[in-house]
C-alpha cells in the first residue's frame, strides 16, 4: 500500500515536471528582453505590434465563423440522425472520425487543387472565396470535436422523450429545436465552441497554405525574426487556450444531469 | 472444540467515525452465519475486515487457529462473492473459475476436471466457453460463486450476492447457495440486509445495529425472542400495544401480527375489540389493520372462503399472555 | 399519400442533414478522390503508376521514415508515459483535488500544440535554453556538445511532441481507467492474485483495445503534424509534412502528381495504422457486446 502511493507520486512528479518545466522556461525566458534583468519588455512589443492584432483579430473573427457554422451543420444533423434516422449514425461516425485520420495539410491541399480559381467553384479565386474556404476547411476540422460533444449532450437528455411530450403539447418542430432542444444541450454546444476556439486560433498549416493573414502564420513569422518576443507569445497562446479550456471546465458545472434513471 | 471462526474486539474507524465498535463473535466449523441489518450498521465493513480488504482499527480475527489480522488479502485463502457478480469480462466462464487455480499454480488438466465439477454443481454443464456478457444475472451470480469457492476456501464470504437479482430468481439462487454451502460444508459469512433472506438461509444471525451488535443467535430465537427494541422492530412486523390497552398490564408490550387471530385458541387468554379500518387481500393471507381504541393494529389471518370480512365490521381479536414482548431499550 | 399531403409535409429530417452531407462530401471525400485521382494521372491526363514509383526516392523513402518514426516513437511513449500519469492518478490514492487539476491541465496541453508548443521548447531545450543552461551551469554538462543531444532531431522532435500526445492519452484514457471495477480488482485479491497478476490478467487486457485506439489517433495525430515541426526545424528535419508543405507551396518538387502521391501516401499510411488497430481491437474486444 505505502509502496504503491510512493510509485504513484513519483510518477506524477515526473510527470509534473515534463510539463510545467518548458512553461516556467518559456516564461523566464520571455522576460530576459532587457538585459541584466527582468521586465515585460517582449510583451510590449507583441502587444504594440499592429500585426500581431491585425491577425490575431483576424483569427478571432474566422474562429466565431467557424463555431456559427459548425453548429448550424452539427446540431441539426445530430438530432434528426438520433430521431428519425439512426441508420445514418454509422456514417456521421465514420464522417467525423476522418479529420483525425486525414491530415488538415492533406485537405488543403485536396481544397486546393479542387476548389482553385479555374475550378467549378473557384473559393480561392478571391479573397471572399478564400475566406470562405478557410472558414469551411476550419468546421471540417473541428468537426469531430463538435459532433462529440454535441451527441454527449443530447445523449444525456434523452431527446426522444422531450421531443414527443413537446409534440404532444402541441410544439411544432422549429419551436422544438428552438425551446426544447437547443436551451438543453446549449452547454455541450458551448463545449464544442470553445474547444473549436482553441483549434482555429492558433492553427498554421492551412492559413498559411491558403495565404490568408492568420495568427498561426504570424507566429512563424515572428518566430524567424525575433528572440524573445515568440517566447512572450507562446506564454499568450498558453493562456489563451487554458481560457478557452477554463471556460469549458466552468461551463460543465451548469450541464443538465442525467435523469434520475440511472441506466 | 476451538471456534473455526473468531473475531475479538474488532473495531473500526473512519477518521472521528467509528462503524464498528468492538465486536465479538465465534462460530464452528461448517456454520451458515448471517450478518444482518441496516445499511450502515458495520455488517459490511466486518465482511471486508474479514476479507482484508480493510484494516481493523484494532482487534483480532483468527480462522481455524490462524491470526489472519494483519495479512494481505491475497494470503487469506478466502472465497468472496459480490453484489455485482464481478466476473473478470475478458474471460470466458472457465477462465473465470480457473483464475484462482491457475494463480495457485495447478496444472492445466487438473484445472480442467475442477472447473467441469464446478459447473456441474451450480448446475450450468457446458457454459465453459461462454463470455459473462452472454449471461443472465443469476447465471453470472452462479459462476462467480463457483470461481470462489473451487480453489477450496477455508471461508466463504458472501456480500450481498442477491440484491442485484429478480426476486424470483433471489429465492431460487439462496436456496442453492445453502444446499451447496451444506454439501461442502463450508464455513459461510453472509451479509444482507433482507430479514426474510437471513432467516431462510442461516445457523445463526448477527443482526448489528450502528457498529454493535444486538442480537445473535438462531433465526427462531431472535424472532420469537428479540433481545432487544431494535431486533423485534427490525425483523419480522410488529404491533405496539401501548400500556392501558390491555387489562391489567403495567407497561408497553407488543405482539408478532400471526399472533392475533378472529377466533379463540386453546392457548389465548386475552381479547381486544376493535372496528376493521381496511383489509388488504393477499391470497392465502389476509391482512387487517383493526382500530382497538385508537391504537391500529395489523393481524394476520390466514385466508377464511366462509366469513368475507368488510371494512367497519366489529371484531373480537384473541390473543395470549404468553405471546406478548416486552420491549427493552 | 396523396400529392397535396406530400407537399405539406416539409421534409426537415433531409433538409436538417443535408449541410452535414454537403460538408462531408465537399471538404472530406471530393479532395481526398481528387489527390487519388491526381496521384494516378500524369500530366497529359492518363492513368500512370509514375507518380507512385516517383515516391521511391532515397529522399522521399527518408522523408516517410522519420515521419512514421516520430510518430511511433511519440505515440508509443505518450501512451505509456499518459498511461503511467494516469493510472497513478486515479488508482494511486492520489488526492481527489489533483485529479480534476491535472485533467484540466490535460485539456490545455492537448490543444497546446503547433507553433507556440516549438516556441517554448526552444526557450527550454533549444542551445540557449533555461534547461540546457542549468544543466550546463550547474553539472557541467553540456547536452550539445557532450550529450549529441539536438532539439532539431528525431529525439527532439518526439520529446516536443509528447506535451500534446501524452495529455491525449490520459483524456482518452481516463474514462476506460474509471470503468475497471475496483471489484474486480478485490476478486483476484481474494482468489490470490498479486497485484501484479490481477493487471496481467484482468487489468492489462481489459484497457487494452482502449490503449490500442488511442495509439493509432495518437499516430495519426503526430503524423499529420506539420506547424510544430515546421516552427521548430525550419526545413532542417525532413519530415513528409514539410515535404508536402514545400510541395505545395511550389518551393520544391514542381510536379502536382507526386505531391498528389505523397499526400496518398500519407493517407494510406495513416488508414493502415487505423486498420491495424481495428483488426488488433475486434480480436481483442471479443468478451465485449
Amino acid at each position: 500500500m505505502k509502496s504503491q502511493k510512493f510509485w504513484a507520486w513519483l510518477v506524477f512528479a515526473l510527470g509534473a515536471a515534463y510539463f510545467i518545466i518548458p512553461l516556467a522556461a518559456t516564461f523566464e525566458f520571455s522576460l530576459r528582453m532587457r538585459r541584466g534583468e527582468y521586465s515585460f519588455d517582449a510583451y510590449a512589443s507583441v502587444f504594440s505590434d499592429p500585426q500581431f492584432a491585425a491577425s490575431f483579430t483576424y483569427s478571432v473573427i474566422v474562429g466565431l465563423f467557424t463555431i456559427v457554422v459548425g453548429i448550424l451543420v452539427v446540431v441539426p444533423a445530430v438530432y434528426f440522425v438520433r430521431l428519425r434516422m439512426p441508420w445514418l449514425r454509422p456514417f456521421m461516425e465514420f464522417v467525423t472520425l476522418l479529420p483525425l485520420v486525414i491530415p488538415a495539410l492533406v485537405l488543403v491541399y485536396g481544397y486546393i487543387r479542387l476548389y482553385g480559381s479555374s475550378s467549378l467553384i473557384p473559393f480561392t479565386g478571391s479573397v471572399f472565396g478564400t475566406n470562405i474556404l478557410l472558414t469551411c476547411a476550419y468546421v471540417t476540422l473541428a468537426m469531430p470535436y463538435m459532433y462529440r460533444a454535441v451527441d454527449n449532450g443530447m445523449r444525456t437528455i434523452d431527446i426522444g422523450t422531450l421531443t414527443e411530450a413537446a409534440q404532444i403539447m402541441g410544439a411544432n418542430q422549429l419551436q422544438i429545436i428552438g425551446k426544447i432542444i437547443l436551451p438543453n444541450i446549449l452547454v455541450a454546444i458551448l463545449s464544442g465552441a470553445f474547444l473549436t476556439f482553441a483549434i482555429v486560433i492558433g492553427e498554421f498549416t492551412i492559413a498559411s497554405l491558403l495565404n490568408r493573414p492568420a495568427f498561426g502564420p504570424y507566429l512563424v513569422g515572428i518566430g524567424t525574426n525575433r528572440a524573445y518576443e515568440p517566447a512572450a507569445l507562446a506564454i499568450i497562446s498558453f493562456i489563451i487556450t487554458w481560457g478557452a479550456m477554463g471556460m469549458i471546465n466552468v461551463l460543465g458545472r451548469f450541464a443538465p444531469r442525467t435523469s434520475a434513471r440511472t441506466d | 472444540m476451538p471456534a473455526f471462526l473468531e473475531v475479538q474486539n474488532l473495531v473500526k474507524s473512519f477518521g472521528s467515525n467509528t462503524v464498528v465498535k468492538g465486536v465479538n463473535f465465534a462460530f464452528d466449523k461448517g456454520e451458515f452465519i448471517s450478518l444482518l441489518g441496516p445499511s450502515g450498521c458495520g455488517k459490511t465493513t466486518i465482511l471486508r475486515m474479514i476479507a482484508g480488504f480493510e484494516r481493523p482499527t484494532s482487534g483480532a480475527i483468527r480462522v481455524d487457529g490462524d491470526d489472519i489480522t494483519h495479512l494481505k488479502p491475497n494470503q487469506r485463502k478466502l472465497g468472496m462473492v459480490f453484489q455485482a457478480y464481478a466476473l473478470f469480462p475478458n474471460m470466458t466462464v472457465g477462465e473465470n473459475i480457473a483464475f484462482g487455480l491457475k494463480i495457485a499454480g495447478m496444472p492445466a488438466d487438473q484445472r480442467r476436471a475442477r472447473v467441469d465439477e464446478m459447473l456441474k454443481l451450480i448446475g450450468l454443464p457446458g457454459f465453459e466457453k461462454r463470455y459473462p456478457y452472454e449471461m443472465s444475472g443469476g447465471q453470472q451470480q452462479r459462476v462467480a460463486l463457483a470461481r470462489a469457492i473451487a480453489p477450496k476456501p477455508r471461508l466463504l464470504l458472501l456480500d450481498e450476492p442477491l440484491s442485484a437479482l429478480d426476486a424470483k430468481i433471489r429465492v431460487s439462487l439462496r436456496e442453492e447457495i445453502r444446499a451447496i454451502q451444506r454439501d461442502l460444508g463450508i464455513t459461510t459469512v453472509f451479509v444482507t440486509h433482507d430479514q426474510e433472506e437471513a432467516m431462510s438461509i442461516s445457523d445463526r444471525i448477527v443482526v448489528m445495529n450502528a457498529g454493535n451488535i444486538e442480537q445473535l443467535g438462531a433465526a427462531h430465537d431472535i424472532y420469537n425472542r428479540p433481545a432487544t427494541r431494535f431486533v423485534a422492530t427490525f425483523v419480522g412486523q410488529l404491533n405496539t400495544l401501548p400500556a392501558g390497552l390491555l387489562p391489567g398490564a403495567t407497561g408497553e408490550r407488543a405482539i408478532r401480527p400471526e399472533l392475533i387471530s378472529l377466533a379463540p385458541r386453546p392457548e389465548t387468554d386475552l381479547t381486544l375489540t376493535g372496528t376493521i379500518a381496511d383489509l388488504h387481500f393477499l391470497g392465502s393471507v389476509q391482512r387487517l389493520r383493526v382500530d382497538v381504541g385508537g391504537t391500529l393494529l395489523n393481524i394476520d389471518t390466514f385466508n377464511n372462503q366462509t366469513k368475507p370480512l368488510q371494512r367497519g365490521d366489529t371484531v373480537t381479536l384473541h390473543l395470549a399472555q404468553k405471546d406478548l414482548l416486552t420491549l427493552g431499550a | 399519400m396523396s400529392a397535396s399531403n406530400t407537399k405539406r409535409r416539409i421534409p426537415w429530417d433531409s433538409l436538417a442533414v443535408f449541410p452535414f452531407v454537403l460538408f462531408a462530401v465537399m471538404f472530406l471525400f471530393l479532395p481526398t478522390l481528387s489527390l487519388l485521382s491526381a496521384a494516378f494521372t500524369d500530366r497529359a491526363g492518363n492513368f500512370t503508376f509514375e507518380n507512385i514509383a516517383g515516391l521511391f526516392t532515397d529522399q522521399i523513402l527518408a522523408a516517410y521514415w522519420i515521419s512514421i518514426r516520430v510518430s511511433g516513437a511519440s505515440a508509443l511513449l505518450g501512451a505509456l508515459c499518459g498511461l503511467a500519469i494516469t493510472l497513478a492518478i486515479i488508482r494511486g490514492k492520489l488526492p481527489a483535488a489533483l485529479r480534476s487539476a491535472v485533467m484540466t491541465f490535460s485539456g490545455v496541453a492537448s490543444n497546446f500544440a503547433g507553433v507556440p508548443l516549438a516556441f517554448a521548447f526552444i526557450a527550454t531545450l533549444g542551445r540557449l535554453g533555461l534547461a540546457t543552461i542549468v544543466i550546463r551551469t550547474l553539472f557541467g554538462f553540456d547536452i550539445y556538445r557532450q550529450g549529441g543531444f539536438n532539439l532539431f532531431s528525431f529525439w527532439g522532435l518526439t520529446l516536443t511532441y509528447l506535451y500534446f500526445q501524452i495529455p491525449l492519452m490520459m483524456l482518452t484514457i481516463a474514462p476506460a481507467i474509471d470503468g475497471l471495477k475496483k471489484e474486480w480488482n478485490e476478486a483476484a485479491q481474494t482468489l490470490g492474485a498479486s497485484t501484479w497478476q490481477f493487471w496481467r490478467y484482468i487489468g492489462f487486457p481489459i484497457l487494452w483495445p482502449s490503449v490500442l485506439g488511442t495509439l493509432s489517433l495518437l499516430f495519426a495525430n503526430a503524423f499529420g503534424a506539420i506547424a510544430t515541426a515546421w516552427a521548430l526545424t525550419g526545413s532542417n528535419l525532413n519530415i513528409v509534412t514539410v515535404l508536402l508543405y514545400n510541395q505545395i507551396r511550389g518551393d520544391a518538387l514542381q510536379n502536382p502528381g507526386l505531391g498528389a502521391a505523397l499526400a496518398v501516401g500519407m493517407i494510406l499510411i495513416t488508414s493502415l495504422a487505423n486498420v491495424i488497430y481495428l483488426v488488433v481491437a475486434a480480436r481483442a474486444e471479443r468478451w465485449m457486446k
